[in-house]
């Protein structure tokens, strides 16, 4: 009886819901970016899940093989440097980013001359296609002639080629990284901070607060959120590295998106693994992401 | 107005803080814009300057020859069409679908709304990556691997939630009393939309159609895994290329660089203000 009535009114909620003309526009409205949403990616991943337990080729669809395809790829020394690299990258560069950004972002956190100019500088490297700015890093680097390697050379900081040596690669991709991406980070930082209202500080400094106090009593707690979107964002976007790492280092560097790329694209006999290896970068993005919200309490509502 | 104060308040202390200030400032300035420069400065001297050393290259006259080797590249300039070809059909699509699903979410009333946003919102977070291997089996299926929807259908699904997500943001600024006088004098909400919400949120859309301009232009990933040929490549491919193509003439590398960023650079310089206010319009509610 009462599962019944329940059911009943549940069902009548609906009615209601995609009755009423002006919600029904709204959910004919919303629709079409739904269905492109769900049907290019939701779709495509339920079926890499399927295919990496299957011995499947890009031509043929296989049987199922059970999870030996994730036990090949965690046997495969290309997998694991592709998996240390990117942990490291995404570590290293969203470290130096988020410390470096919000140190720019209280400094600029006020009223001067020439802030046209800051905004200009702070958008041009973000505006850059990732390709082209590997592209001149990497010209920049060059044996010999490269500015960056030359001067490097010169103040003993580096005892070979940059290009030739995957460790040397792999901190120049976190520092160009950093380099394109801190303004933006300094850009979102400022934009939270600049929701925090000045009396407070006011209200702060008059009971007596140093600026230790006001920085981690009021702008942390305050900017809390604003922090975790823009940290967790590049988290996710620094997880997926592939353009950076594949160009910057003449294809050298592994990643976790390069091995999976490698399996789709270039060696036939990887595509099992490298199902394997898309779905594991997809459900341990998905896990990153929980963790921001479960843990740190961060908001994912929009609502006003 | 605050720091005028403090800097006439205490004139020693004061002014050594805002030289301070302003050579990071310059600093910070400096280190953004000097890969720009000096890639800039490569493509504009002659091959056995800029082989010589980098100070050399800092000082020599500049030439143009570069910039004829890559103008005269056919390859290139197809790259050039294609990736405008690319960006701007992808741009026209999400506009249309995106500003549609976006004034939904912004004005009208529905219950399942927060699970439609973080529907959009989980796909800014999705990995490109982890879809490329059935999307592969798919387009090529379908007969469009190796074609321009290749790239187009994948970019939209990507840009759609930055489209829909600063829309969003704009079109909730938007005073609402114009809506509903039009309604008042008997528009329904479709006209509404069209007469009096399109017409108001023109900069904010065309900010937006920028900011997925600039998204689709960037994107490598799948241009990478889904074109074969190179009637087809985007700039964003042909450009590493170019490594093996012009196997020293580094000139060449910066000329076809600097070619590729020079018109988002002029983009962001003009629309700076609005750009940053669409950036940040998702990240921080205000």
């Amino acid at each position: 009886m009462t599962t019944a009535s329940t059911e009943k009114k549940r069902r009548g909620a609906l009615r209601e819901e995609f009755g009423n003309p002006e919600r029904r526009l709204a959910y004919y409205m919303i629709l079409p970016s739904l269905v492109i949403i769900l049907l290019i990616a939701f779709f495509p991943i339920m079926y890499s899940v399927v295919l990496s337990f299957t011995d499947s080729t890009v031509t043929a669809f296989g049987s199922f093989v059970g999870i030996e395809n994730y036990v090949e790829m965690f046997q495969n020394p290309d997998f694991l440097v592709g998996l240390l690299n990117t942990v490291i990258f995404t570590v290293g560069s969203v470290t130096l980013e988020f410390v470096i950004g919000l140190g720019i972002a209280l400094a600029i956190n006020r009223a001067f001359r020439g802030r046209g100019l800051v905004r200009a500088a702070v958008l041009v490297p973000w505006a850059f296609p990732t390709v082209i700015s590997a592209v001149m890093w990497r010209l920049m680097c060059q044996d010999q002639i490269g500015v960056i390697d030359v001067v490097a050379n010169k103040l003993g900081v580096i005892s070979q080629p940059i290009l030739s040596d995957n460790t040397l690669l792999l901190i120049s991709c976190i520092l160009i990284d950093t380099w394109k991406t801190t303004p933006f980070m300094a850009l979102l930082l400022l934009a939270g901070l600049q929701t925090i209202p000045a009396d407070v500080y006011e209200a702060a400094r008059v009971d007596g607060a140093n600026v230790m106090q006001r920085f981690f009593r009021i702008t942390m707690p305050l900017l809390k959120g604003t922090i975790l979107v823009a940290v967790l964002f590049r988290t996710l976007d620094a997880y997926r590295v592939y353009d950076l790492f594949w160009v910057f280092s003449g294809q050298q560097l592994d990643s976790l998106s390069t091995f999976v790329f490698t399996g789709v694209r270039i060696s036939q006999l990887l595509f099992a693994q490298g199902n394997a290896a898309s779905v594991f970068v997809f459900v341990t993005s998905f896990l990153i992401a929980l963790v921001f919200i479960k843990v740190f309490g961060m908001q994912t509502s929009t609502e006003e | 107005m605050a720091s005028a104060t403090t800097t006439q308040g205490a004139t020693g202390r004061g002014s050594i803080n805002a030289i301070l200030f302003y050579v990071f400032l310059v600093l910070f300035v400096l280190v953004s814009l000097f890969p720009l420069l000096w890639v800039f400065r490569m493509s504009t001297v002659t091959k056995s300057d800029l082989l010589t050393s980098p100070a050399v290259t800092l000082t020599a006259s500049p030439v143009g020859t570069s910039y004829s080797t890559v103008f005269s590249n056919p390859d290139f300039i197809q790259a050039l069409q294609n990736s405008v070809i690319v960006a701007g059909t992808t741009t026209v699509i999400c506009l249309f679908f995106g500003s549609i699903c976006a004034y939904s979410i912004a004005r009208l009333r529905f219950r399942f709304k927060g699970s439609v946003m973080t529907i959009i919102l989980a796909i800014s977070f999705f990995p490109a990556v982890a879809i490329i291997a059935p999307l592969f089996i798919q387009f090529t299926a379908v007969g469009i691997i190796n074609t321009y929807w290749a790239m187009i259908i994948p970019d939209v699904v990507f840009a759609l939630p930055l489209t829909i997500w600063i829309l969003v943001a704009f079109f909730r600024e938007l005073p609402r009393d114009l809506e509903e006088a039009a309604k008042v004098d008997g528009a329904t909400t479709l006209q509404a939309f069209r007469k009096v919400i399109v017409p108001l949120a023109a900069p904010g859309v065309f900010t937006t159609a920028i900011l997925t301009f600039i998204h689709a232009w960037n994107e490598f990933l799948f241009a990478n895994t889904f074109i074969f040929d190179a009637a087809h490549y985007p700039v964003t491919v042909v450009i590493p290329n170019f490594a093996t193509t012009y196997t020293t003439d580094y000139g060449a590398q910066a000329a076809g660089a600097v070619v590729v960023t020079i018109p988002l650079v002029i983009l962001v310089l003009i629309f700076q203000r609005r750009i940053v206010s669409g950036l940040t319009a998702g990240a921080v509610k205000g």
